[in-house]
């Protein structure tokens, strides 16, 4: 290598350094998402190489029946979880921000939860949300609202919302730190001006904070939506998504792996592929068209 | 910043409080049940237990649920998947960062839509791709799912390697550097910082994960940290006080590194998501 002259080493590193890489990224990323879209049209099983091609009839099918397709209801669950989630995580970015004792502190404990272990987690609360035993219900009883004691897991109407719960747990403190970032790169004379002017604290957030940080805020919008289509571990590792917790991942891969209709599952997450790049592309559309 | 009322700061303190309870009850239920025996956990409720050198539970967790081997596993896919993380993040890096080719641009919009495809939305397809490769059950499977740089990671290291001058390039290029050279010697030493927080962000996250290890590594010998706690909540499930135990040996490594990177992985955080 060497003796080369720059020019053949431009070449040898540009192959050198970026096979690898492509082929990975095409092998893991577009080769699966290909494969998927041509799946999609068979009735092939997931074994085995023998398959069918039926045309849209998986498409049909999923539209058709509401126990694949109503599995959106408990996505929304997730998606309700995250606005309240980005909304809590802007509040506390913005009083972290200012000066305030312990601001360090604050910070460091309401970011714990995303670095601890996920699964471990899920089981955690779990056991937080047992019916007798668990320490919700005994907290509740401690503090004289034993009114209040519910059957966290077992309630069918609860259960989605105490799921959506562990999500704003873990996820949170994240948000709120992505939100401190973007409101410490706001300059600061802005804020003099504000004061200047006369201008009180809402109005200063109304006017000064919130849009400068507009756009992280529809970031996390987009990823509250997107990963609220994509829920999948909470409501699986705490109950297979038994008692009407499974979310659209989970009937996907069940249909895949359990049912063994690899075709039928190949269409749901096409489905569900496209609805996260039209979201994605609404998004990109909202963002040019004020950028004009 | 205008100046805060006394009765708003109050305020902020209170729901900041609130905040903290929230987040370290669960924490701290768990904390406590770890230490109790079985008949204790059920009748003392949220009171902390009567020893805190009952071991007992982590002995067992450790024993039964394959904790060790949990651990081992992790490591090893940790190491070979964030080093081929880095090397080839700072390569690609490099390639399309300093030099001018026609496949660049294709090259970057490869990775942008590449970031598009949600990668539980493609395990059917992908499922048979790590079957061809003969990867299924093998702890290589998740390396080759884990190895692959990400758009983030490019885009941090890009936004580094535009601010380290091209000066530097050239004036080791008349003392007779090889391009390869460059990059050893210059370029990847000086994305250390971009490399020390990738290097986190990417340990939590593939620690974290569930569903590579528990979908293409069933096997017993192969668990990870993860399906070694979740095959804890099966029909055999054990009793809360020994699974308490397990969640706390598991929340422990990434608290430490936590602790003692909070610098990195809040800088991290932010300039992956805002840029």
């Amino acid at each position: 290598m060497f003796r080369m002259s720059y020019k053949k080493q431009r070449i040898a590193i540009l192959f050198g350094f970026l096979t690898v890489p492509v082929l990975l990224c095409l092998t893991f990323s577009f080769y699966p998402a290909f494969s998927m879209l041509a799946y999609s049209f068979t009735d092939w099983s997931g074994v085995g190489w023998d398959m069918k091609w039926v045309g849209f009839a998986n498409y049909a099918e999923i539209f058709s029946r509401p126990d694949i397709f109503g599995t959106f209801k408990n996505n929304a669950y997730y998606f309700v979880g995250g606005l309240v989630q980005t909304a809590v995580a802007l509040y506390f970015a913005v009083i972290l921000s200012g000066r305030l004792k312990g601001r360090n502190f604050f910070r460091a404990s309401l970011f714990l939860p995303y670095v601890l272990h996920g699964t471990a987690i899920v089981i955690m609360f779990r056991a937080l949300y047992h019916a007798e035993y668990g320490s919700l219900n005994l907290l509740l009883g401690e503090v004289g609202l034993a009114g209040w004691q519910r059957m966290w897991l077992g309630d069918p109407a609860l259960v989605n919302v105490s799921l959506a719960f562990i999500s704003v747990w873990k996820y949170m403190g994240l948000n709120m730190v992505i939100f401190i970032g973007a409101l410490q790169s706001i300059p600061h004379d802005y804020y003099e001006a504000a004061k200047i002017d006369g201008a009180s604290s809402w109005q200063t957030f109304r006017f000064v904070t919130f849009p400068s940080i507009r756009r992280v805020v529809e970031l996390m919008m987009i990823l509250t939506l997107t990963g609220a289509l994509e829920a999948f571990e909470i409501p699986y590792i705490m109950m297979l998504g038994a008692n009407d917790t499974s979310t659209f991942v989970i009937s996907t891969l069940d249909m895949a792996f359990k049912f063994q209709k690899a075709g039928l599952a190949s269409a749901m997450a096409i489905v569900l592929l496209i609805m996260v790049v039209l979201v994605i592309a609404a998004q990109r559309k909202l963002l040019f068209r004020e950028e004009k | 910043m205008v100046r805060t009322p006394a009765w708003i700061r109050a305020l902020q303190y209170a729901t900041l409080i609130v905040g903290l309870f929230i987040v370290f009850f669960p924490i701290y239920s768990v904390f406590v049940g770890s230490f109790k025996t079985q008949v204790e956990y059920y009748q003392s409720g949220l009171r902390l237990p009567e020893s805190f050198l009952n071991f007992d539970n982590f002995a067992k967790v450790y024993e039964v649920g394959k904790l060790g081997l949990g651990f081992k596993n992790i490591l090893i896919i940790l190491v070979v998947a964030v080093a081929g993380n880095v090397l080839l993040g700072t390569m690609t890096a490099y390639a399309l960062g300093r030099f001018e080719f026609k496949l660049r641009k294709p090259i970057m919009g490869m990775y942008l839509i590449a970031q598009i495809i949600p990668a539980i939305t493609t395990q059917v397809a992908t499922f048979s791709v790590i079957q061809a490769l003969g990867a299924y059950n093998r702890l290589s499977a998740p390396i080759l799912l884990y190895i692959g740089a990400d758009v983030l990671q490019i885009v941090i290291y890009l936004q580094y390697i535009n601010s380290i001058p091209k000066d530097l390039d050239e004036s080791a290029m008349i003392e007779g550097a090889s391009l390869f050279r460059i990059y050893r010697s210059i370029i990847f030493p000086l994305l250390g910082p971009a490399t020390a927080t990738l290097v986190i962000l990417k340990t939590i996250q593939i620690y974290n994960d569930f569903y590579t290890p528990y979908l293409y590594m069933p096997s017993q010998k192969l668990r990870v940290v993860s399906t070694a706690i979740y095959s804890f909540v099966g029909p055999n499930a054990a009793q809360i006080n020994v699974i308490s135990a397990g969640i706390l040996l598991i929340f422990i490594p990434t608290v430490v590194v936590f602790l003692f990177m909070q610098r990195y992985i809040f800088s991290g955080v932010t300039s992956g998501a805002v840029k």
